[in-house]
């Protein structure tokens, strides 16, 4: 399989992936699955609330009681996580829709670039907001001792078993988008070399 | 035209390699030592992880910047730039996301978590912290624009007529 001359690299994989049947039902799987696993971690992280009650001290012999809660919203960092993986889930959703119901819309020859542009932006948006979580709740579990900030995944351990949960769903969602924006490139690159001459070297 | 277009990228690049290196560097030389009540406390930034990553990630974004710049214009190695760049600005990305999401706690602290806030203790660690993140907010602007401008160049995505 050693490349012609004047053949490229994006031709020669476009050419060994040439069964369209195939093609366009991986990519409808993995935009599936992307939205699976983006619409599971907005969900898990959205509906992650624990309600604990201490003991803090007895007068008499009536105990004190503190009742404290964990919220997602309590961290800037999770709202961002929350807001990001629910603007993939939309994204992926939509363009689900676009690739079963939209071939008859005219896109004027932007539908390829569109796609592309957007898939590159919700990977860096989704990259964003999981890189973020993950080192709140690395903070959360381990603390930070220089800081005098305790952990708190020692009292509210279900908090912190659904955020890493929410976290892991959110990474899956990152892999996923990275595999269909390398697609969406990959059949970009196509359209343009068969539409256009050729512009290898500029 | 093209000869104007070259020198601009080139000279883009090189301010982005300057301000990822400078990120990188101002975030590393962040020390502070005071005493506070009796105790002596000191605050690097290698305390948290997320200041870690993010001199990491500043520093191999600037290596690569700057073996970059040597690349000739007329390779065919620009279309591999355009993959190399993409990722290089999603490391950006995450890297600033993460440090902007702990330095956040060290400035509001986290009343709900127990978690108070350190940037009055140590007030020059912060301010050195909060111009490290300006910069590489900077950093990561440019290396989008770059990016975008390699993907224009290598792969023509609105597909313009060529002349």
């Amino acid at each position: 399989m050693a490349l012609q001359s004047g053949e490229t690299l994006a031709m020669l994989v476009g050419n060994i992936w040439s069964k369209p049947r195939s093609r366009y039902w991986t990519l409808l799987g993995l935009r599936l699955l992307a939205f699976l696993a983006a619409a599971a971690a907005t969900l898990v992280m959205a509906l992650n609330k624990q309600t604990k009650t201490f003991v803090v001290g007895t007068i008499g012999t009536t105990p004190l009681k503190l009742t404290l809660t964990a919220k997602f919203q309590h961290t800037p960092a999770f709202v961002f996580f929350v807001i990001a993986n629910g603007l993939v889930c939309m994204h992926n959703l939509v363009m689900i829709m676009v690739d079963l119901v939209g071939s008859k819309f005219d896109y004027k020859g932007l539908r390829f670039p569109m796609v592309a542009i957007l898939d590159m932006l919700n990977v860096a948006l989704v990259s964003g907001g999981a890189n973020a979580a993950a080192f709140m709740a690395e903070l959360g579990k381990n603390g930070n001792s220089h800081a005098r900030w305790d952990k708190i995944c020692d009292k509210f351990g279900a908090y912190c078993d659904r955020g890493g949960g929410a976290l892991i769903a959110s990474f899956l969602a990152l892999a996923f988008m990275l595999l269909i924006s390398f697609i969406s490139i990959l059949k970009l690159v196509n359209s343009s070399s068969h539409c256009s001459v050729s512009h290898n070297n500029n | 035209m093209a000869e104007s277009k070259r020198i601009f990228t080139f000279l883009l690049r090189f301010i982005a390699f300057c301000t990822t290196l400078s990120a990188a560097i101002i975030m590393a030389s962040s020390r502070e030592k005071t005493t506070v009540l009796a105790l002596s406390v000191e605050a690097k930034y290698s305390d948290t992880p997320a200041f870690k990553y993010f001199v990491i990630v500043n520093a191999i974004v600037s290596i690569y910047g700057f073996l970059i710049l040597f690349l000739p214009s007329k390779s065919q190695l620009w279309r591999l730039v355009v993959a190399l760049d993409a990722v290089f600005t999603m490391l950006l990305t995450s890297s600033i996301s993460a440090a902007l999401a702990i330095a956040y706690v060290g400035k509001e602290g986290n009343p709900n978590a127990g978690w108070l806030p350190i940037c009055d203790q140590v007030r020059k660690y912060c301010n050195q912290v909060k111009g490290a993140l300006i910069v590489g907010f900077i950093s990561l602007i440019l290396y989008i624009l770059l990016f975008l401008y390699s993907v224009h160049k290598a792969l023509n995505p609105l597909l313009l007529e060529k002349s």
